[in-house]
């Protein structure tokens, strides 16, 4: 597992409070992960955060599953 | 007529997590104060508070226990209380599990004084230092006083009357008496009513500290800080935590069997009308919302037992004990009176719950809490049993709960004992 997923990982499982197992790399933060709409908006500023990324309005609309955002953060950040 | 009583209690205190562990440290007359631990205080002229203890203090609050992860980092510490101490009471009330009808006919009516300061502050910071993109999507819900009252609704289901009252530190006491009122107008048949507060933070006490309300000259001894009527009393303590009440229309309680605690007789209410933050000088609007808590309770102020005073330690003690005397007349001879801010600190908007929990567990015990530090009493206290130092059994058939807050908002509860 690459570190950008590990750190994204451990972001979600803070954030959300799930267990780690349940963040797999297909898992949708709405469906599997009980996270709503607001949750989405506080994980992405924890992203950008973490790793120095800007991710606008409409890339973090696209971004629904944990690997949506690995994928996003490993094509963009610096 | 519909009757409004009492079958459910939850307490978060500095003294204890639950009910019986924060009563029988207060019989215990121990105090909650100690040094702030929350966040380094060293250039604050208050350098005390009686604060909530952490999950591994030998009476420290565990948040894990009814409030989720997620919830816990969205919200301010006064709504993590708030949802505890409902859970508790409706624990406590066996209403943990209520029928979607009952659900209908169920509310809330949790209030807070100020509700989410420390978030406020340091989300202000958030902004000034990283700009406005960093600002968390749960800033304001996460602060707002009637999200108790909305996070419990949703926790448990309750689809009643969803209220929130903002009066300072009479929240707790207002926030019962118009809870007892929607019962008694039919609009609900169980309520959560208190009220909690958490603004133990840096402009919290800063605040309190320039507003000359708080105790800043016992930072070496915190313990005996907080000494309401004493002649050394320089000022309150600022507590946190929470008090929350399910109230009952009588007739749905005996139906389902439940323990009943007591009944809400009496809600008196009055405006000062008079300064900001000092109480009218003869102690006008505590006289009036004393006597019209009476007056709705159909009882002398000779059928009263004990007084739960708003005494905060402060200057104005001496004001509510005058317009105690007055109304009471020769009555004054025969009621104890006593302030468990002295134990406690004052926990502002949750005050009024929480004492109002401490007079129901006196009449449940027939002992009165103690007024800790009440070393010298005051000039003006004479004659007054005010319960120095060490709980005193006693006969306690009904009660009078006071609250006072800043803007000149006056509050009153009576409550008795029921057969």
């Amino acid at each position: 597992m690459s570190d950008t997923a590990d750190r994204v990982k451990k972001i979600v499982v803070e954030h959300l409070g799930v267990e780690a197992d349940k963040v797999t790399e297909e898992a949708s933060f709405i469906d599997d992960l009980g996270a709503d709409s607001l949750d989405i908006v506080e994980l992405v500023m924890a992203f950008e955060e973490e790793f120095g990324v800007e991710i606008p309005d409409d890339a973090a609309e696209k971004i629904s599953t944990v690997s949506d955002a690995i994928k996003y953060i490993e094509e963009n950040k610096g | 007529m519909r009757r409004v009583v009492v079958t459910g209690l939850g307490l978060v205190t500095p003294l204890g997590a639950d009910v019986e562990t924060t009563w029988a440290n207060i019989l215990a007359s121990k105090s909650g104060a100690g040094p702030i631990t929350k966040f380094d205080a060293s250039d604050q002229k208050c350098q005390i508070a009686c604060e909530v203890k952490p999950a591994d203090h030998e009476y420290g609050f565990d948040a894990g226990k009814r409030v989720d992860h997620k919830i816990q980092r969205q919200v301010d510490p006064f709504i993590v209380f708030g949802i505890d101490a409902a859970g508790q009471a409706l624990e406590d009330a066996g209403l943990t599990d209520m029928s979607e009808e009952d659900k209908l006919m169920a509310g809330c009516s949790i209030g807070s004084g100020i509700g989410g300061l420390p978030g406020i502050e340091s989300e202000s910071l958030v902004l000034a230092e990283k700009g406005p993109g960093r600002v968390s999507p749960h800033f304001v819900h996460g602060r707002l006083i009637n999200l108790i009252s909305g996070q419990v609704s949703i926790k448990y289901g309750l689809k009643g009357p969803n209220h929130a009252v903002v009066t300072a530190c009479s929240t707790g006491a207002h926030s019962i008496g118009d809870a007892a009122r929607m019962i008694k107008d039919g609009d609900a048949d169980i309520m959560l009513a208190g009220g909690a507060e958490s603004t133990v933070c840096p402009i919290g006490i800063a605040g309190f500290a320039q507003a000359r309300a708080l105790n800043c000259s016992y930072n070496d001894r915190p313990e005996q800080a907080s000494r309401p009527y004493d002649k050394d009393r320089d000022g309150f303590v600022m507590g946190e935590g929470a008090g929350v009440l399910v109230l009952e229309e009588y007739e749905h309680a005996k139906a389902r069997g439940a323990k009943i605690y007591c009944e809400v007789i009496g809600y008196g209410l009055s405006g000062d009308a008079f300064h900001v933050t000092a109480p009218h000088p003869d102690g006008d609007g505590a006289y009036r919302s004393m006597q019209m808590a009476l007056k709705k309770a159909g009882m002398t102020p000779a059928d009263i037992d004990y007084i739960n005073a708003h005494g905060t330690s402060t200057m104005a003690d001496t004001i509510e004990l005058g317009a105690v005397r007055r109304l009471f007349g020769d009555a004054i001879g025969s009621v104890s009176m006593s302030s468990t801010k002295s134990a406690i600190g004052h926990l502002l908007g949750g005050a009024g719950a929480v004492e109002s929990i401490f007079c129901i567990l006196a009449m449940r015990d027939q002992i009165v809490p103690p007024t800790l530090n009440l070393d010298t009493p005051d000039e003006g206290t004479e004659g007054v049993d005010l319960v120095p130092h060490v709980a005193r059994k006693r006969e306690v058939r009904a009660v009078l709960n006071n609250s006072f807050g800043f803007g000149g908002t006056n509050a009153s509860l009576v409550m008795r004992k029921i057969d």
